[in-house]
């Protein structure tokens, strides 16, 4: 294939699907560790979060049939989502009781759950399945794709709305996408909301006006257990119907980055994640050329650490710009 | 509050058997040294702290305060003394915190703005509702604070030392609104240990010393100086006795400094003043102004952006720390437990940590054990550091016997500048004093020394001369002498009045 082949399906409707769908899971874990990030208790547990609730999902999908054998079948992949959720709320209430009530560090003690994450999927894994690498043994069922009616015989617009082969996109994208907005209501036009920022900003002033800090904290950090959850059942219920060991594979640390990136509000976070989708979706385009893949692989961290010191320079030049107002509002005072 | 005690889990008697009562209408004034018991009382009272023994009486009913919360409820507020504001949320956001106007499910911002600018008229807090609390000047800052607590229907407001951030000026508007306050039907509790305030806002005074109640008076019959001897117990003499001056030639030379902070904000301005031998040189200005950027980048902490610095004949601008020092400056910084001591080593290692390294302490990179004890043992006894020996740690010590190890320190280097930034900061009326004649004896003794404090009245009572900064500019130079008054200087902090450079060219 050409370089102009490429070019030309970077500028397409598929282009723009593959990228929502990349984006999917880092969107999910990233929204999630936002509310903890703002509350002030950064939760670098989303990676093993995401690889609990991925594992929990096609396991309990996959066995849900033999110990509910009276239900029909649509409700066995959500059964394991349920499973998935419950997994990320029990890694996220650890954290939070390490951190909030034993005074554990949070740093510390989220590394504590990743390393028990990866280890323990892959244990259980060998454990059920006798298979150290993957469930590939296992039949686990898929969360659906949502097809938009009436669109797909409208040539751009069909594989926008509908992906590439016009097999709709899977419910995780649309959650992903309804979350943020819910996440910026939330933060923004509700009492919680504000506490929530209030708590991680200044504690003591939050406690001072008889806001409950620990309380508010155990929220946002098993909201992100949720979302983190969600972001870990999209790679192993949507994106792909199987658990790989470590199939999260760093995303729950990029999506970490991405917060950053973001400017830590939602609307950010998300088209931050959007630009690690695309840098992720150029690199697959890029591999039908002869570029040396370790190149390719190279493109997503390299995007996000570029970014990252735009975010930083451009952070510099807000200090900067905010200070110069302080000093106008003082001169004019 | 009916002999409350209050004693903490390791042993320390805050608060000993104390009553204290407050009359509604009225602003009580509450007095005591640092470690006096008053903060502590106060936060029993907002529910903050728990007490062992006692009794809380509101109203002649027996209240039980056991948390911020219910303390509002029943109607008391607090002003911290650090403010407790969201800096990136808007004043009205900030003043409606925690039970925010609703509609419905979610937030009322109108509202909450229309609430917080009929708060401010009604009881003259000028504040401009919708600015963000970081782009807000620090005297708006504790209108906000004070708003806060009416807005959550406080009727006995308690303002813990609220002027000492503030400008003559600043100060003066608070008061204004303290009384306004009472007026209208709310009590004031005022606690601070600036005496004259005593004298100017309160009704009556009750003073703490060792975690007792010394006196209850009403204010209008005692004076300053009686008011001090209960805090300390002693007679103390609130003016300095100051030696004629015998200035002699400039030994520092500040030329057109300038230093810009990391983040990219110009902290000093094109500053230049001389300090000469047998002279003391104050920095008047209120917090945050480039004080703090002038006496680190004078010491060697920070690279001056532009300018020169001179000490004796050695430029000293952009050398490090040490080389400063060896040109002969000493340094009292403002911050005691950062930059001031070592808390996890011992008293002696505080005491020699500028000279290890060199003779007589140390030879061929050898230390001496028995050299550092000699010194050390002499120094705490000059200085009257009083501790369990010279090799115990230095946070065993109190603030005002760690503020003791710096001075034996930076006085025995014997510097021909010493640059002293808040020397007297959290430590107790006789301690400054102690710091106050030996600053004035080093002066006496013919060297130069740069007083950098927020206290208005520690510059005003040592300096020969004072230097005002505003935004990290010099914007007056006095001599001083007893015309010059604190209103005077407040027009320079505040930026309001500026001398021309001929009229500063006058007091170089």
């Amino acid at each position: 294939m050409s370089f102009e082949t490429v070019l030309a399906s970077i500028f397409s409707a598929a282009f723009i699907a593959s990228v929502l769908r990349v984006s999917t899971p880092i969107i999910l874990a990233a929204l999630g560790g936002l509310l903890s990030e703002l509350a002030g208790v950064i939760n670098i547990a989303l990676e093993g979060i995401m690889l609990g609730a991925a594992f929990a999902g096609v396991m309990v999908s996959a066995f849900a049939p033999q110990w509910f054998p009276g239900l029909p079948v649509w409700v066995f992949p959500w059964i394991g989502v349920l499973a998935g959720i419950i997994t990320g709320i029990i890694l996220a209430w650890l954290l939070a009781f390490f951190h909030l009530e034993l005074g554990a560090d949070i740093i510390l003690a989220a590394l504590g759950i990743n390393i028990l994450a990866a280890g323990g999927t892959v244990f259980l894994m060998y454990s059920i399945t006798g298979d150290k690498g993957s469930t590939s043994t296992l039949a686990s069922p898929a969360i659906p794709n949502i097809v938009i009616p009436f669109v797909n015989n409208i040539p751009f617009v069909g594989t926008l709305l509908n992906a590439e082969n016009l097999t709709g996109y899977n419910v995780f994208t649309y959650v992903a996408l309804i979350m943020t907005v819910l996440i910026t209501i939330f933060l923004y036009k509700m009492p919680l909301g504000a506490h929530l920022r209030a708590v991680g900003e200044n504690p003591d002033a939050a406690a001072s006006v008889g806001i409950n800090v620990k309380r508010v904290r155990y929220y946002a950090l098993l909201a992100s257990g949720v979302l983190a959850a969600l972001g870990g059942l999209n790679l192993s219920m949507g994106y792909l119907t199987i658990f790989q060991a470590n199939m999260t594979a760093g995303r729950g640390f990029i999506a970490l980055a991405v917060i950053y990136l973001g400017n830590r509000n939602p609307i950010g976070t998300v088209i931050a994640a959007l630009i690690f989708g695309a840098a992720t979706s150029l690199g697959a385009q890029l591999g039908t050329l002869s570029v040396p893949p370790q190149l390719i692989e190279m493109i997503p961290p390299a995007v996000t650490v570029i970014a990252l010191v735009i975010y930083n320079l451009r952070k510099r030049a807000q200090i900067v710009a905010n200070a110069r107002k302080f000093q106008e509002r003082a001169e004019k005072a | 509050m009916r002999d409350i005690t209050k004693i903490y889990p390791n042993g320390v008697v805050a608060n000993d058997d104390v009553n204290f009562s407050v009359e509604r209408g009225e602003i009580r004034a509450l007095v005591g040294e640092n470690g006096a018991g008053k903060s502590t009382l106060m936060k029993i009272l907002y529910g903050l702290e728990s007490f062992t023994s006692g009794a809380i009486y509101l109203d002649g009913q027996r209240v039980d305060i056991s948390s911020p919360h219910k303390a509002i409820d029943l109607g008391i507020g607090m002003v911290h003394q650090n403010f407790m504001l969201v800096p990136s949320f808007t004043i009205a956001q900030n003043v409606v915190l925690g039970s925010e106007p609703r509609k419905g499910s979610f937030m009322d911002a109108d509202a909450a703005i229309r609430i917080t600018e009929s708060l401010a008229k009604e009881y003259g807090l000028e504040v401009e509702a919708t600015a963000r609390i970081d782009a807000t000047p620090v005297g708006m800052r504790q209108r906000v604070e004070i708003l806060k607590t009416l807005y959550r229907g406080a009727d006995l407001l308690i303002l813990d030392e609220p002027t000492a951030v503030l400008t003559p000026q600043e100060t003066d508007d608070l008061f204004e609104a303290v009384r306004r306050l009472v007026n209208q039907g709310k009590t004031v509790i005022f606690i601070t240990h600036k005496l004259v305030e005593v004298k100017e806002i309160s009704d009556t005074v009750t003073v703490m010393r060792h975690g007792k109640v010394t006196g209850n008076v009403a204010t209008k019959d005692v004076s300053e100086v009686d008011i001090a001897r209960m805090m300390v117990g002693r007679d103390v003499f609130l003016q300095v006795d100051k030696a004629p001056q015998q200035r002699g030639k400039a030994k520092a030379r500040v030329e057109h400094l300038g230093y810009i902070s990391e983040t990219g904000r110009p902290m000093l301005r094109d500053v230049s003043f001389n300090v000469y031998e047998g002279e003391i040189l104050g920095i008047a200005g209120v917090e945050g102004n480039g004080q703090t950027e002038l006496v680190e980048v004078m010491s060697g902490l920070k690279p001056a952006t532009t300018g020169e610095i001179y000490v004796g004949d050695r430029q000293v601008a952009r050398k490090n720390a040490r080389q400063v020092r060896r040109a002969g400056v000493g340094h009292i910084p403002e911050d005691r437990l950062t930059n001031g001591v070592a808390l996890e080593a011992t008293i002696a290692e505080n005491l020699v940590v500028d000279r290890y390294y060199r003779p007589p302490i140390a030879h061929a990179s050898i230390m001496s054990p028995r050299v550092i004890r000699s010194q050390s043992e002499a120094l705490m006894a000059e200085f009257d550091i009083r501790a369990a020996g010279y090799d115990a740690p230095m946070d065993s010590l109190s603030g005002g016997n760690m503020q003791k190890v710096v001075l034996a320190r930076e006085f025995s280097a014997d510097p021909a500048l010493l640059i002293a930034a808040q020397p007297t900061r959290g430590v107790d009326i006789g301690a400054s004093e102690f710091i106050h004649n030996q600053l004035l004896a080093k002066r006496d003794d013919g060297k130069a020394i740069l007083l950098v404090s927020a206290d208005l009245s520690e510059v005003m009572n040592l300096s020969d001369r004072i230097a005002v900064m505003y935004k990290g500019k010099i914007t007056g130079v006095f001599q001083n002498s007893p015309d010059l008054t604190e209103e005077e200087l407040g027009f320079y902090m505040l930026g309001i009045k500026e001398q021309t450079p001929e009229e500063m060219a006058q007091n170089m």
